[in-house]
C-alpha cells in the first residue's frame, strides 16, 4: 500500500504504541485486498462485548488500553451482552456481567462513547453522502452505504477499533465506485404493509444469492419507503446475503433511475417480488413443537416508532401468563419511549424491555433457553430468526400485530 | 477427482496442513457455531454436529455477520480454532477476523474443492503459493 507521511509516522510510532500496532494490522487487511492507499474516516462504530470478545479479547483490549490507546474520531458502540437491569433474572453469568462492566470501562478510557446501540444511523450519527466511516454491525453498514449513500465496509470490532485509533480504513470494497454498482434488480410487486414483510424482502433476495459485492436494486415500489422499513430489509440482506449495499429507485442517493443505479449495465439478474412470494416465505416456518411463550422484538433494536406502534398494539393487554415478550432498545429511544409513555404501557402489559442489548447477543442465551424450556422464538425480525440458529432455538417469523397477538394469547397461529 | 491441487485467488497467514472439513453450507461463527466447544451447532446446517477444531475448513460462502472479528480471536484463545478458513466467496469480517488471529484463510478457489478432495483428506495450504494440496487421502 502507499502510505502517506503521517502513515509513515504512525507506523514510526509518532502516535504511540497502540496506533501502530492498529496501523499495522490495518495494512495486512488492505494488502489482502488489494487496497491502494488508505482514505480517512470520520466516525466509527463498533462491536465489542464480552459474549462475542471472550476472555482473549478482553485481554487484548486491555493490553490495548494500556498502550494509551485513544480514538483519533467520534466512535461508538455497537449493543452489548448484558442489560445491568436485567441480568440477575436472566439468569446471566455474574462473572461474565462483571467482565462486561471491566470492557465497558477500558473502552471508555480509549475516548469511546459507549451507546450501546445496532441502530446508531438513526439515533446517533447520520454520514452524508460519500462520507467515509468505519462501522459494523451489518446492519449499520448497509444502511450507512445504501440510504445514506456514506461509505464503509463491514468492520469487525478489531478492524473498527483499529479505524478509531488511527482515523482511517484501508481503501477497498465499498469504499470505491466501482463495488457500489448494482448487480442485478428486484422489482417490487408487494404490498409490504409490515416491518416483517421487508425482512422477509431481504431474506428472499439475500439468501439465494450470498455475497457481500453482489448489490440488488430494487424498483417499481407503490410508494416511498420509511427509515424502519429500509432498516429492516437492509438488516435482512446483510444477513441472509453478507450484502453491503442495496439501491432503492426513487429513495436512495446512488438511485435517482434503475439506469443510474446499474452503473449502464444490463442486470445480471430480474426477480420480481409478489405478495404470493412473501407468504411462502411466512409458511417456510415451521411450527416446531407448537411452543409459543418467547417473543422478541428485537435485531435491529426498536427505533421511537416501532416503540410507538408496539405500544398501541400493547395497550389493553397482557402478555400470556407462563410467556415472555421482550423488547429491545437503546437508551435514547428507551427515556422517550418513557417520557411519551410507551415504555409504561409496554410494561404495564406484561413486556420486558432491555437496554443497550440485542437478544441474539445476550450472554449466556443457550443456557437460558434452557433453563426457561424455549424451544421456539417468534419474532417480526427476519434477520434474528436467521442469526440466532447456533443457540438451537426454532425460528418463527410473523408479522407484528400476529406476533403480539402470540405473546398475549400463547398460541401459534 | 482429476487432480489433487486448487487455486485459490487471495491467501493470508502461514503454511498449515490439517484434516479438511468440506462444507456445502456458507459459515457464521455467530449464526451457526457453538463457540465454546467449537461444535457446528445449527440445527440443519450441513455439518451439524461437526467440530472445526484444528480442521481445514471449506466454506462455499460467507454468513453475516460481524462477530467473526473477535469470535476467530477467542477461537484461538480456548484453542478451538481450526486449522484454516478456505471460502469460496468470502467477507471483509472474516478476513479481518482471521488476520487478527493470526488464522490461514483463503479466499476464491479453483476447481471447486468437491472435484479435488473430500472430508477427511490431509491437505496443505499454501498462501504463498496460493494453492492447496491433497497430501493423504481419507481412510
Amino acid at each position: 500500500m502507499e502510505l502517506s507521511p503521517e502513515e509513515r509516522a504512525l507506523l514510526g510510532g509518532a502516535r504511540g504504541a497502540a496506533a501502530r500496532r492498529a496501523l499495522e494490522y490495518q495494512v495486512k487487511v488492505g494488502e489482502f485486498w488489494g487496497a491502494k492507499r488508505f482514505v480517512p474516516v470520520t466516525n466509527v462504530h463498533m462491536m465489542g462485548d464480552i459474549e462475542v470478545m471472550g476472555d482473549g479479547g478482553l485481554e487484548w483490549l486491555k493490553d490495548t488500553a494500556a498502550l494509551g490507546a485513544r480514538c483519533a474520531v467520534g466512535t461508538t458502540t455497537n449493543a452489548r451482552c448484558i442489560d445491568f437491569a436485567h441480568c440477575t433474572r436472566l439468569g446471566q453469568d455474574a462473572g461474565e456481567v462483571a467482565k462486561e462492566r471491566e470492557l465497558i470501562a477500558c473502552l471508555r478510557r480509549m475516548d469511546v462513547v459507549t451507546t450501546d446501540t445496532c441502530i446508531n444511523y438513526q439515533t446517533v450519527y447520520q454520514p452524508h453522502l460519500g462520507e467515509h466511516v468505519a462501522w459494523g454491525d451489518t446492519g449499520t453498514v448497509i444502511y450507512a452505504n445504501s440510504v445514506f449513500g456514506a461509505r464503509s465496509n463491514f468492520e469487525s470490532g478489531p478492524a473498527a477499533l483499529a479505524a478509531a485509533l488511527t482515523g482511517r480504513t484501508p481503501e477497498y470494497g465499498f469504499h470505491l465506485d466501482e463495488h457500489r454498482r448494482g448487480a442485478f434488480s428486484v422489482e417490487l410487486r408487494a404490498r409490504l404493509d409490515d416491518l416483517a414483510d421487508w425482512g422477509a424482502v431481504g431474506k428472499l433476495v439475500g439468501e439465494p444469492h450470498q455475497s457481500y459485492f453482489s448489490v440488488p436494486v430494487f424498483h417499481g415500489f407503490h410508494r416511498t419507503p420509511a427509515a424502519d422499513e429500509l432498516k429492516h430489509l437492509g438488516a435482512a440482506l446483510a444477513s441472509y446475503g453478507s450484502m453491503g449495499m442495496f439501491h432503492f429507485v426513487g429513495a436512495t442517493p446512488e438511485a435517482p433511475t434503475l439506469e443510474t443505479a446499474l452503473g449502464g449495465r444490463a442486470p445480471a439478474e430480474r426477480l420480481v417480488v409478489t405478495d404470493a412470494d412473501l407468504e411462502r416465505v411466512y409458511a417456510g416456518f415451521g411450527r416446531g413443537d407448537g411452543d409459543a411463550r418467547l417473543v422478541v422484538f428485537s435485531g435491529p433494536q426498536q427505533s421511537l416508532f416501532e416503540m410507538k406502534q408496539l405500544a398501541a398494539l400493547f395497550d389493553g393487554r397482557r402478555v400470556n401468563a407462563g410467556s415472555d415478550c421482550f423488547v429491545t432498545t437503546n437508551g435514547a429511544v428507551l427515556a422517550q419511549s418513557r417520557a411519551l409513555g410507551y415504555a409504561r404501557v409496554l410494561e404495564d402489559a406484561g413486556v420486558t424491555i432491555l437496554e443497550g442489548v440485542c437478544f441474539y447477543i445476550l450472554q449466556n442465551l443457550s443456557s437460558m433457553r434452557a433453563a426457561n424450556g424455549w424451544t421456539n422464538l417468534v419474532s417480526n425480525s427476519a434477520k434474528i430468526v436467521n442469526i440466532i440458529g447456533a443457540h438451537r432455538f426454532n425460528t418463527i417469523l410473523r408479522r407484528t400485530r400476529e406476533c403480539v397477538d402470540i405473546a398475549c394469547t400463547g398460541v401459534l397461529r | 477427482m482429476s487432480a489433487a491441487r486448487l487455486r485459490v485467488a487471495r491467501a493470508f497467514g502461514p503454511p498449515v496442513e490439517g484434516v479438511a472439513l468440506l462444507s456445502e453450507e456458507g459459515f457464521s461463527p455467530r449464526y451457526d457455531l457453538d463457540r465454546w466447544s467449537g461444535v457446528i451447532t445449527k440445527a440443519g446446517h450441513k455439518l451439524e454436529g461437526r467440530s472445526i477444531k484444528d480442521k481445514v475448513c471449506f466454506f462455499p460462502t460467507a454468513k453475516g455477520g460481524i462477530a467473526a472479528g473477535w469470535a476467530f480471536f477467542d477461537l484461538q484463545w480456548k484453542k478451538l480454532a481450526p486449522k484454516a478458513f478456505i471460502f469460496g466467496v468470502t467477507n471483509p469480517v472474516m478476513v479481518q477476523g482471521a488476520i487478527f488471529a493470526g488464522i490461514t484463510l483463503t479466499d476464491g478457489w479453483t476447481p471447486h474443492p468437491r472435484e479435488v478432495l473430500q472430508t477427511g483428506d490431509w491437505v496443505r495450504v499454501d498462501p504463498l503459493g496460493m494453492w492447496i494440496e491433497v497430501l493423504r487421502r481419507a481412510g
